[in-house]
């Protein structure tokens, strides 16, 4: 970024004169491509970044430990929660189950919402149907609406997984409602000259077009199950990640409900790698034709 | 037998309080077998309608249009479509692209690979079979778009300006391809371009049309690829002063349009 030999050559325009022109380019990349570049060592330096200021915030006393623990201090309570357990439960329990209801939700989700959004994309029978209810639903927050699945469905596992179910599902409807619309209509022409039949133009053309934005769509709909997660597991629950983050929180124990947050974090994060690396298997030629 | 358009008009409703739109007015088309009509004319001249018409993604106001003694009733694999770009399927390689009519179509895979095989190496993709398409160049992707219509065996090609993407002499290869297949395979071929001199060396005939409403107001017969095909350098074809004569007269027609619209 700050290359001499290009310094010389341009004249100082403050600071912001790189946000009005763009520099050219090493050869083997594209002049004006938005955000180019590795992002990897500058990611690994602002989390070495964040925990050193997280360390130095302890180390010096500013904070209370009941406020910040320290990092020592996390990692010894999830060494311990990871031997003895929390409340009688062993940890990995509390991790099983929440994965569970998560992935269960969003499972259920995919299976019920990707043929859906994709019905909705080709019918305006089916999307005239099902629009109105989804768009209701979709911006209320799931707090909002979890006394009535308990009211509904009870304290057990069904309220649970509907609520994650709820969150998860809106996005990926909408997520494959909209990659419809990503098919060429040269692609959809060219198919429909070689006689193909509606249900073939969706099967061999809309479907796999429609793939970036599903995998996209499932990236997002994850997201919101874990966001959900917390929520769902606030009443009645005696186990998972969500319930061990509420109960340590009214018992002010800060390290478990930081180090709660880090697990859950960290699934999320290692799910959404695995995702990455599918869409880059599946769909290579994404945004390339 | 070939292809026959009587009459066919085309209007567009009116909308938004403008009057309706007329088109394409009265054609009158006719293109026998083995024939290669190339359509030309100014912007919103209606070519590009017309062969949606005869491709049957549209239905005609009024006329009627027989291929082969079958009323044109909606798309079907006897009529294949060359788009410009945007056509082919970036999920499949260069061969299940050109036998994706094929599989459309039902043939087991190892029946169209091998049919598809015989196109791929007709249009020079010889050891690009398992290439992504999209890592093609645009030149070789309208090749696969082009083996991708011919596999499927149909009676007509229709093609939308397919070399309109191309660069100048990509696209002057190309012509000559395009004519040595056509020349191979004797398909009636339906052909639409923005470029007089590619119209003139590729046609048996040329259709100029023109705007306000969309017709067709001249007919020319033309000798220039049957030279080729002969043995005449493309380039001694296009430089002889017949072709250059005849590229003048277009041109004049084509502009007056333009210059009537402005």
């Amino acid at each position: 970024m700050s290359d001499p030999s290009t310094a010389k050559t341009r004249p100082a325009e403050g600071m912001f004169a790189r946000l009005s022109r763009a520099r050219p380019t090493k050869p083997g990349e594209i002049y004006g491509v938005p955000g180019q570049g590795n992002t990897l060592w500058l990611s690994v330096a602002s989390i070495a970044f964040l925990v050193f200021v997280w360390w130095l915030v302890t180390a010096m006393q500013w904070v209370k430990p009941l406020f910040v623990p320290p990092p020592m201090a996390v990692l010894d309570k999830f060494i311990s929660i990871w031997n003895v357990g929390f409340t009688g439960t062993p940890f990995l329990e509390h991790l099983t189950i929440s994965t569970a209801r998560v992935f269960g939700a969003f499972l259920l989700a995919c299976v019920i919402g990707l043929p859906l959004g994709l019905a909705m994309g080709m019918s305006p029978v089916l999307r005239g149907i099902f629009d109105p209810p989804i768009e209701f639903y979709r911006p209320i927050p799931p707090l909002a609406y979890l006394p009535l699945m308990i009211i509904w469905f009870g304290i057990g596992e069904t309220s649970k997984v509907l609520l994650i179910f709820l969150s998860v599902f809106a996005p990926v409807v909408l997520g494959a409602r909209s990659g419809v619309k990503s098919a060429a209509i040269e692609q959809i022409h060219a198919a429909y000259s070689f006689g193909a039949s509606r249900w073939q133009v969706m099967r061999y053309v809309i479907m796999p077009s429609a793939l970036p934005e599903i995998l996209t769509a499932m990236r997002i709909g994850i997201g919101f199950g874990w966001t959900t997660l917390v929520a769902a597991e606030m009443v009645a629950a005696t186990k998972g990640l969500g319930y061990m983050v509420l109960s340590a929180s009214q018992f002010l124990q800060t390290p478990v409900v930081i180090m709660g947050i880090f697990v859950i974090a960290i699934i999320a994060f290692a799910f959404d790698l695995l995702m990455r690396f599918v869409e880059r298997r599946l769909v290579p030629w994404k945004g390339r034709m | 037998m070939g292809l026959t358009i009587d009459k066919v008009s085309v209007v567009y409703p009116a909308a938004d309080r403008r009057p309706p739109v007329e088109a394409l007015s009265k054609i009158d088309l006719t293109i026998d077998n083995g024939e290669f009509v190339v359509a030309l004319g100014a912007s919103g001249c209606g070519k590009s309608t017309l062969l949606n018409l005869i491709a049957g993604f549209l239905s005609p106001s009024s006329g009627k249009m027989v291929l082969d003694g079958t009323p044109i009733a909606g798309p079907g694999a006897d009529r294949a479509v060359v788009f410009q770009k945007h056509a082919l399927l970036p999920w499949l390689n260069v061969l299940d692209n050109v036998a994706f009519g094929l599989q459309i179509q039902g043939i087991p895979k190892s029946q169209r690979h091998a049919e598809a095989n015989k196109f791929v190496g007709l249009l020079g993709l010889d050891g690009f079979q398992n290439s992504p398409v999209y890592k093609l160049s645009g030149g070789m992707q309208q090749r696969v778009g082009i083996a991708r219509a011919l596999t499927c065996d149909p009676k007509i090609l229709l093609m939308d300006e397919p070399l309109g993407a191309l660069d100048a002499l990509t696209r002057e290869k190309a012509q000559e391809l395009i004519l040595t297949i056509w020349n191979d395979t004797r398909k009636s071929v339906f052909f639409i371009t923005h470029s007089v001199e590619e119209a003139l060396f590729m046609g048996t005939k040329l259709v100029v049309m023109s705007p306000r409403p969309g017709r067709i107001t001249h007919v020319f017969d033309l000798p220039f690829s049957r030279k080729f095909l002969a043995g005449t350098p493309a380039r001694q074809v296009k430089a002889s002063p017949e072709f250059i004569h005849l590229r003048e007269e277009v041109l004049k027609i084509i502009f007056a349009d333009e210059e009537a619209a402005a």
